[in-house]
């Protein structure tokens, strides 16, 4: 049983989610390879199924997608490879021209700007990182990161400092005369990192940005990142294949497969609610004591002695071996200390355990 | 019939049924060749049927040459003007005007741009480097071929650096627009590089004069597709990220290829340069024919007076100079591939280019000093040496007392191999060639191949040159003959052992290195001129690409391949015969095709020492200015090449396909 104000506090919550404006947008993208694929889409009205591409020997490498990015959040595009995740990211930055649909960046048309202002869009609010660094090889590393500033015409004084500035943000102060070559991958994915934040951009594109790194460079990279965004707060699309990754960073992930975004929330939901058997497939595997929040355990007090409290946004992970060693049931209560519930160490194990069990309020 | 050869009877019949095919045609031949009486026309090309191609394309250069005159007058001009100086700055000095009042500006001391180059070789590749470059450069001063050198070397730092911008340029166009490389680079690329360098000759030399300046233009234009190829491919290679970054970072679209595209692409741009540097030197000495004087003009001068001590001096002065360019060329483009390293930050020109600066001083001292110390200017007799009678009693002393082993060998291959070859091509039908290379050509690249075959051979037979088409195409089959019967086992020897591999790899990079004038020089000096000697020269010319691709092909088969061959049990001759050298087979059949290609080249050059082939119609054509004559004799010996590259490239790709 929610309480009404729990409610009315979570609607709230939401209302503030929904009131930070939208960053980026795609509305109904399609990239189509194939003779005449422009057509074909806009003579079908932007709709067109599988069949029907196979049909008119088309490859469908986005189809029709639907997003919204808000600002400041990590939104996490994930699919396994072939699924069009790239590719999107690429419409998204019109590093390829969407075949069909629109790509609205704060509201504005992106397909129909200028190219003279698409520079200016990228040169000052957009940012991008690459699975392969795409370091400039003949560079060190200062040049590297104040290149996108030189190109600007940025005079020398002013972009060095700059330079030094995001070196030290991305701590490799001491390397800014090593040539790419010489670093390691962790190391020259900083520099990357730091080159795509040199123009202080408001759009943050990172494309499997730890892909090919080490898994223990990895995660260390990862808390780099939640380090910085916690410092930064920039509006992030962030690729991946990797769904643990995905789980860990993101403030809600698209899963994309065969061009088509399939389900689109936060990690909890996902977790909880899959909205297909693939997606079920992928999060399987996940810890799910980490991703599920004492609100989804919770079933309505039956007013047995608790053992403690915790927030209803609180992960079973954080509580579970407090619970399980106190054995009495935890009640869960909103920040005015209103009982909207309580999880029992049962529940837990079982989660724990993976056997299936959804919160008596799911 | 048992089961197993039913079974196996559907895949075998194609090969059969192009055997029978074969066999057909090799009778219809044979048919053609007993008529020969009485259809006549079949083996020898009729004479009123010949095209007057060549009256045609003379008939265009003159008319060129009255009503460009304008163009190519104002062309000499221009690209006189740095070529002089280049010339005055390393060989004559500068002199402002005329007769006693004259002021000269002396030269650069020989002895500053010895110690410039070692510091060059320092700078790029240790003091290892240095010393060899250094010791080249010190080798052909004290040669007394300081003079001849520095000309050569003059034309070559104008022609390089043209080269290589014109190269930049055609390649990103080419990039760029995926028609005009496929409709005019790649094709106008591969005539380039399949004419003979003498045919360049004469349309420079009929319009630009006898000067260095033609020299120059002849030089650039078989220089520069290495180039343009360098540009091509090093662009295509730079990963699509680093273009995906520049276009994020709001770079211009002359900002994304100058900044990012270009500068990504270095290391294959410096293999370009080095090639472009060793083909310039090899055709500045060719094109000592039309006034580039220098090195390739002393070789000249000395073989046509048959003066081989001479010859070989200027030969060696010419290697000197072609392993210290390659060798420093190579280091920077390595130092390039490895990428940067580095260095101190906070240093003075003088700490980050240590060698660049003490080179400018030294080289500013030692100039201006030899404007006081004739020893200086120029090198002074008493400290240079010659070999020249060294080599010449040398010559004497074999030529004395092995003359009858040499004449024996000689002998013997010109009338039990050379001479019944010859006469085998000499009378092979011309229709009855074109017919099976075009069968050769459908059955390994369908239609458009046999067709394009076809063509190119019946131009050569139409054109009234089949005779002589024949005697290139037998002196060249000969030579690529045998330099594959001493290349391949000497690849396959280098693939099986490492320690021979090191020992012969100095050995081919340098025969790669020198330009082909300077194999004519020792030939000519034991086995005389004639056409046993352009063999054996052509043989040493074109050995490279069959050791260097067979050593390639072997060592490049997967290892694993090999280890898997050894768990089933593989002995080490079935591990090679059965895995090694099936797999290798495509490479090694490239490397027979680069050796026919050179083969050719060379074979051309060895007009000069007496064959009769089209080479030679080439030759007389130079000497008499006739260019129509010399561009179609050219243009046959193109299409050779081009119907020998096409047909080996249709079934080097064949054998690949199969491989998967």
């Amino acid at each position: 049983m929610t309480d009404a104000a729990e409610e009315a506090h979570a609607a709230a919550l939401k209302a503030a989610d929904a009131a930070r404006p939208v960053k980026l947008a795609c509305r109904n993208v399609w990239k189509l390879f194939g003779a005449d694929a422009a057509r074909f889409i806009r003579e079908h009205d932007g709709r067109a199924t599988a069949a029907e591409l196979a049909a008119a020997d088309l490859v469908g490498a986005v189809r029709a997608v639907d997003l919204e990015i808000r600002q400041g959040e990590i939104f996490i595009i994930m699919g396994l490879s072939g699924s069009g995740k790239s590719t999107l990211v690429r419409c998204m930055s019109r590093l390829i021209e969407p075949t069909f649909g629109k790509v609205e960046f704060e509201g504005k048309d992106l397909l129909k700007v200028s190219d003279a202002e698409l520079i200016e869009l990228r040169r000052h609010r957009m940012g991008m990182v690459f699975q392969n660094f795409a370091l400039l090889p003949h560079l060190n590393v200062a040049e590297n990161i104040a290149f996108p500033l030189s190109i600007q015409g940025m005079d020398r004084g002013t972009r060095e400092a700059r330079a030094r500035e995001v070196i030290e943000l991305v701590g490799l102060k001491g390397r800014e005369h090593f040539y790419p070559r010489e670093l390691s991958g962790g190391q020259q994915q900083r520099v990357g990192i730091a080159r795509s934040l040199a123009t202080r951009p408001e759009v943050w594109f990172l494309d499997e940005p730890f892909s090919a790194l080490d898994p223990l460079i990895r995660r260390e990279m990862q808390d780099e990142l939640m380090r910085l965004q916690a410092v930064l707060h920039k509006t992030i699309v962030f690729i991946t294949h990797d769904f643990d990754e995905a789980i860990r960073l993101a403030d809600r992930i698209a899963i994309m497969k065969d061009g088509e975004v399939i389900q689109i929330g936060t990690p909890e939901e996902l977790v909880v609610s899959p909205a297909t058997d693939y997606v079920a497939e992928f999060t399987r595997d996940v810890q799910r004591a980490k991703v599920i929040s004492a609100r989804s355990l919770m079933r309505a007090c039956h007013g047995a002695e608790h053992g403690g409290t915790v927030a209803p946004d609180a992960k079973i992970a954080s509580f579970s071996a407090s619970i399980i060693s106190s054995g009495k049931p935890f009640a869960v209560v909103n920040g005015s200390g209103r009982p909207l519930g309580e999880v029992t160490p049962q529940a837990v194990i079982d989660l724990l355990a993976g056997i299936e069990q959804r919160g008596a309020t799911a | 019939m048992t089961i197993a050869s039913d079974f196996v009877a559907p895949r075998a019949r194609p090969v059969q049924a192009w055997l029978l095919v074969w066999a057909a045609a090799l009778g219809l031949v044979l048919g053609l060749f007993l008529l020969r009486d009485v259809l006549s026309w079949t083996v020898k090309y009729p004479a009123d049927a010949v095209l007057p191609v060549a009256d045609w394309i003379g008939a265009i250069m003159n008319w060129m040459k009255r009503n460009l005159t304008w163009l190519t007058r104002s062309v000499t001009a221009v690209l006189g003007v740095p070529l002089d100086f280049a010339l005055d700055l390393l060989a004559k000095g500068f002199k402002f005007g005329h007769g006693a009042e004259a002021v000269v500006l002396p030269r650069l001391s020989w002895v500053g741009v010895c110690a410039a180059a070692f510091l060059a070789g320092r700078a790029y590749g240790g003091t290892r480097l240095g010393l060899l470059v250094g010791g080249c450069f010190l080798y052909i001063a004290l040669f007394g071929k300081w003079t001849s050198a520095m000309l050569t070397l003059g034309l070559i730092s104008i022609a390089v650096p043209f080269c290589i911008l014109t190269g930049l340029f055609v390649g990103i166009w080419a990039w760029r627009r995926p028609w005009a490389e496929k409709l005019i680079v790649a094709p106008s690329l591969d005539l380039m590089q399949t004419i003979p360098t003498f045919a360049y000759l004469i349309p420079m030399l009929l319009l630009f004069g006898n000067s260095p300046v033609s020299a120059m233009m002849a030089t650039a234009i078989f220089a520069t597709p290495p180039m343009v190829r360098a540009t091509m491919l090093g662009l295509s290679r730079v990963p699509s990220e680093i273009g995906d970054f520049s276009e994020m970072a709001g770079c211009t679209a002359r900002q994304k290829l100058w900044r990012v595209l270009l500068p990504s692409a270095r290391p294959t741009l410096m293999v370009g340069v080095n090639q472009v540097i060793m083909l310039a030197l090899n055709m500045v000495i060719i094109a000592s024919m039309i006034g580039a004087g220098g090195l390739g003009y002393d070789v000249l001068l000395a073989l046509r007076a048959l003066k081989v001590g001479e010859a070989m001096e200027a030969g060696l002065a010419i290697v000197a100079l072609a392993i210290a360019l390659d060798r420093l060329s190579q280091a920077m483009s390595r130092r390039h591939a490895e990428g940067r390293v580095h260095g101190d930050v906070e240093a003075s020109l003088w700490q980050r280019y240590p060698n660049l600066t003490l080179a400018l001083v030294l080289l500013g001292v030692t100039t201006l000093l030899s404007l006081y110390v004739p020893a200086l200017a120029s090198v002074p007799k008493a400290i240079t040496f010659t070999t020249a009678p060294a080599w010449k009693s040398a010559v004497t002393f074999i030529t004395v007392n092995f003359f009858d082993v040499i004449e024996a060998f000689r002998v013997t291959l010109i009338l039990y191999v050379l001479n019944p070859v010859r006469a085998f091509c000499e009378g092979f039908p011309w229709l009855g060639a074109v017919f099976l290379l075009a069968l050769a050509g459908w059955q390994l690249g369908g239609s458009r191949l046999a067709i394009l075959v076809a063509a190119l051979t019946a131009f050569c037979a139409a054109t009234g040159l089949w005779e002589k088409t024949m005697a290139t195409v037998y002196l060249c089959g000969i030579s690529a003959f045998i330099a594959c019967l001493i290349g391949i086992p000497l690849g396959l020897a280098a693939a099986r052992s490492d320690r021979f591999e090191r020992l012969i790899t100095p050995v081919i990079d340098t025969l790669q290195v020198l330009p082909s004038f300077c194999f004519i020089i020792p030939v000519v000096m034991l086995f005389r001129v004639g056409d046993v000697s352009a063999m054996i020269a052509t043989v040493a010319f074109a050995v490279v690409p069959a050791i260097r691709y067979t050593n390639h092909g072997i060592r490049q088969v997967p290892p694993a391949l090999i280890e898997a061959a050894k768990v089933s049990g593989c002995t080490k001759r079935q591990t090679f015969w059965r895995v090694q050298l099936p797999l290798a087979l495509p490479e090694i059949m490239l490397g027979i095709n680069q050796t026919i290609l050179m083969a050719l080249a060379m074979i051309i050059i060895c007009a000069m020492i007496g064959t009769r082939d089209l080479g030679q119609e080439v030759f007389i054509a130079l000497s008499k200015a006739d260019s129509g004559r010399g561009i179609v004799a050219g243009l046959a010996i193109a299409f050779i090449g081009i119907v020998a590259d096409r047909l080996f490239g249709a079934w080097t790709a064949k054998a690949r396909a199969k491989l998967g």
